[in-house]
């Protein structure tokens, strides 16, 4: 079904195309607005031809499309368009329809601006100002090209409103207004987000929580940090540090990742494997709701079995049941011995055997386990300064990175080169190096984290973050390389640790021809093995329409009503996590 | 020809210091300790001139008490054949480090010895020039081997300066047997770093100066310590690993090589440089001059 939709749209796509205009069509039911164009009568027929094949199918995605009417936007600034930035706004003004289509990521879908959301007004604006001083209403073009813009700039939203809260209570009274007056409202964190969900899709309010950085209590003995949303995950692992402590969850991106985003989107990152995911860490959190109801479940104790714990609605929601304010995480304390190893495997299955391993005669000191192939390898030694091959006597097809993390140094080291040293006699490793240092230990872990940069660096890239049972991970990026051949450059690195396999494609440039060689043969396969087709990115804006891959339809229904209770006017973020047939 | 490096355990470069609250010290306890990063250059060195054919055996030195055999382990795990430890838990200053290496020198009877330029913890840049000293040796400091086109700014870049050569005076007692030395401002000399010549027993130095570069020539055997962009050290792999666990090493202490530890400084006291104060926002020019004239009164 889905199939059908992908290939009527792309053909959609290379019509409007080919015409080399900017000019998005006008796009109706059935039932009769067609009699109004008169100036896209050549392709219209064809058109209507198209959506009759598109409705055909059924999907959750056609009820968008009956959803559309004529929007007047007179009057409004440039729209942008994925099709041309500026010339479009132009025509789009005549003929008043706003369509976004997104052309990158999953193009299949075309999304349509939801007509009951209100539009910006002075007055809004001005009430905005009496709340939060003109200071945090930001309407400079420049920094909404920042927040509108995603880390991967694939998505691109138009908002023409930043507002900067620095209490709860302010973010309490926007949600109220917006809510009274139906404007839609988009929760950004750091913006480092790779499914698109923190960008807004049209034209929402951004609400930006980077102004709410302080943190509010640490208890020594416990552990037990209290902070509010907006704080950069860097600047609290250095403020724990000097205390003696470390958080529980470590990423690439955390230099610019708040604590708020991180605990919406339940983020995964490099330790999970021996700390667990957030929703074991986690033990409070403040929210607002979409109506302004503050929701103060900020405990800090580690047991409170006190009728339902509402707090892990809101860890993975991604912004759409409520904003996160305050989060009470408890933190570990810092142990003083780390080891890290760079290891070379020939095939998949040594890595898989050196995982059971590691797991048995590491035990409790082992903290991080990835995998990446030699693609990925290569990748990061071209793309990145910096990175330095510590094994450069001869090429790996796979290596590994282990980490240890215990209270006593010498220890440590004995039990990581015995269980090194007999790795290497069963054959299960063929090459490997050991950190001797924290300066060698981070240029190894430079050598796994920077592949998202260097991927970046490398031209187009579309990614997957996917949950597979562990033997069969490497199947799935060892069939996309027959599926796309020369075409593409097929990357596989991942926390092997936990069963998570980011499978990424590089080309050149965008192009959706090689789009659907992947799609939607990826999450099919996924779905068969039984696995996740997003194990820590979310769903966002990318995978909105797929969540049946993973979920079952009773499951998505329960969670339609829950997004409604909390959530009746779907002002929080939307388009996005669920399904936009189940919405309304 | 063997060579003799020196290798100290300090405090891990990325570790961030704090200074006991008596003020005596900086705190060590429960802190990563590892290789200094120059000595690490040094073993590198010697472990690449051993690779070219010019060295038979490479020796590491190191001395401390029994936790400093860590450091030592991960040397011989580098590529070095043989350990030495020198037992004692007193502090040991560049001194009593010079002499002991000396004494050394007499028992392994090394043609090079080389050492990192400083150690990270105490910055004292002295054992190298010491040791020279000591042995009536001549010495190639702050060996380095920076490329053309780096930003060092010891490189002005006005014409090419004609090479200087100048030999020593004949009346100064073994300067004639040092060598020659060359001077050059500027990038168009390709840069050696460090270049053994085992017929001539000699051996030709790239010093990282303030000017610029200076190369030097020293007949063997010599003393030579390196700076930061000499070498970039190799991992310790692990078949090396392995292989390191059957090196010998030989166990010393002061007394056997006849060196008294006897301490002559005493570190009075150890403070943190001051926190730097937060900046003041002004509102207006005359809010500036205003600071400026009452408070900091600079004008």
């Amino acid at each position: 079904m889905v199939n059908r939709n992908c290939r009527a749209t792309l053909r959609l796509l290379t019509l409007i195309n080919r015409q080399g205009h900017p000019h998005p069509p006008l796009s109706s039911s059935p039932s009769g607005h067609i009699s109004h164009s008169y100036l896209i009568l050549p392709f219209s027929i064809a058109f209507v031809f198209l959506t009759v094949l598109c409705f055909y199918s059924g999907t959750g995605i056609d009820a968008c499309w009956k959803q559309l009417q004529r929007n007047n936007v007179h009057g409004e600034h440039k729209i942008v368009s994925f099709f041309s930035p500026l010339a479009s706004s132009l025509k789009t003004r005549q003929w008043g329809v706003k369509i976004q289509s997104r052309c990158y990521g999953s193009a299949s879908v075309l999304v349509q601006r939801n007509p009951k959301f209100s539009k910006l007004n002075d007055e809004d604006v001005r009430y905005f100002e009496g709340i939060l001083g003109a200071k945090n209403v930001i309407q400079d073009d420049e920094k909404l090209i920042t927040a509108n813009t995603d880390w991967m700039r694939k998505y691109k939203g138009s908002s023409k409103l930043l507002l900067q809260p620095r209490t709860t209570d302010q973010v309490s009274e926007i949600l109220k207004y917006c809510n009274f007056r139906c404007l839609a409202v988009v929760p950004q964190g750091g913006n480092t987000g790779l499914v698109g969900g923190s960008v807004p899709v049209f034209d929402e309010v951004v609400v930006s929580l980077s102004a709410m950085s302080k943190i509010i209590s640490f208890d020594k003995v416990s552990g037990i940090l209290v902070c509010e949303a907006g704080c950069i995950l860097e600047n609290i692992i250095s403020f724990l540090d000097s205390e003696g402590f470390i958080m529980p969850l470590d990423l690439g991106a955390k230099g610019s990742c708040q604590i708020g985003g991180n605990v919406s989107t339940n983020a995964g990152g490099l330790r999970l494997l021996r700390y667990g995911s957030l929703h074991g860490n986690v033990l409070g959190i403040e929210a607002v709701l979409a109506d302004g109801t503050v929701l103060d479940m900020l405990k800090t104790l580690r047991k409170d079995n006190t009728g339902y714990d509402l707090k892990h609605l809101f860890i993975g929601s991604e912004g759409s049941l409520g904003i996160v304010t305050k989060v009470s995480i408890l933190t570990p304390p810092k142990l003083s011995s780390v080891n890290v190893a760079f290891l070379a495997c020939k095939d998949y299955s040594s890595c898989q055997k050196l995982l059971q391993e590691a797991r048995r005669k590491l035990g409790e000191i082992l903290s991080a386990f990835e995998f990446l192939d030699s693609n990925a390898m290569n990748l990061v030694l071209n793309h990145l300064e910096g990175a330095r091959n510590p094994l450069p006597t001869s090429l790996h097809n796979f290596y590994v990175l282990i980490e240890t993390t215990g209270s006593d140094e010498s220890s440590d080291k004995q039990k990581l080169e015995a269980f090194l040293l007999g790795s290497m006699e069963n054959e299960l490793i063929s090459d490997g190096a050991l950190a001797q240092d924290i300066n060698q230990a981070s240029s190894f872990w430079l050598l796994r984290e920077g592949i998202p940069e260097a991927l970046m660096r490398a031209g187009a890239v579309y990614k997957y973050d996917l949950s597979i049972p562990v033997e069969k991970m490497y199947n799935l990026v060892e069939e996309m390389r027959s599926r796309l051949g020369n075409d593409a450059n097929v990357v596989g690195y991942g926390h092997l640790g936990d069963g998570n396999l980011h499978l990424n494609v590089s080309t050149p440039q965008y192009d959706d021809k090689i789009l659907s060689q992947i799609e939607p043969f990826v999450y099919e396969w996924t779905s068969k093995h039984h696995g996740s087709i997003s194990a820590e990115h979310g769903l966002g804006l990318m995978k909105a329409n797929k969540i049946f891959y993973s979920k079952s339809p009773e499951t998505v229904k329960v969670m339609t009503s829950i997004k409604k209770l909390l959530d009746p006017n779907h002002i929080l973020n939307p388009y996005k996590v669920l399904p936009c047939s189940s919405i309304s | 020809m063997k060579i003799m490096v020196a290798i100290k355990r300090v405090i891990d470069y990325a570790v961030k210091i704090r200074v006991k609250p008596d003020k005596s010290g900086v705190v060590t306890q429960n802190v990563k300790m590892s290789m200094n990063p120059f000595c690490e250059i040094a073993l590198e060195e010697a472990l690449r001139i051993r690779e070219s054919g010019l060295a038979s055996e490479v020796v590491a030195v190191t001395m401390g008490p029994s936790q400093c055999l860590d450091t030592l382990r991960t040397g011989l795990a580098m590529g070095a054949d043989r350990g030495i430890h020198v037992d004692s838990t007193s502090a040991l200053h560049p001194l009593h480090v010079a002499k002991i290496l000396r004494n050394l020198v007499q028992i392994e009877k090394p043609s090079l010895i080389i050492l990192g330029k400083q150690a990270i913890d105490d910055d004292c840049n002295q054992t190298g020039q010491m040791v020279a000293g000591l042995l009536n040796w001549p010495q190639g400091t702050f060996a380095s081997k920076v490329s053309p086109s780096s930003n060092h700014p010891g490189f002005k870049n006005q014409a090419f300066a004609p090479t200087m050569w100048w030999g020593f005076p004949k009346d100064k007692s073994n300067m004639s047997q040092i060598g020659k030395k060359e001077y050059t401002h500027g990038t168009m000399k390709s840069l050696i770093g460090v270049v053994l010549d085992k017929e001539k027993e000699e051996v030709t130095v790239d010093r990282e100066v303030d000017d610029g570069i200076e190369t030097v020539q020293l007949k063997l055997p010599a003393v030579i310590t390196t700076d930061l962009r000499l070498n970039q050290p190799r991992y310790a792999t692990l078949p090396n690993i392995m292989k390191a666990k059957s090196k010998p090493i030989k166990k010393f202490t002061p007394q056997e090589l006849n060196v008294e530890i006897k301490s002559d400084l005493e570190i009075v006291e150890v403070t943190e440089p001051p926190k730097r104060k937060a900046g003041v926002m002004v509102s207006s020019v005359d809010e500036l001059i205003e600071k400026l004239k009452n408070e900091a009164k600079v004008i």
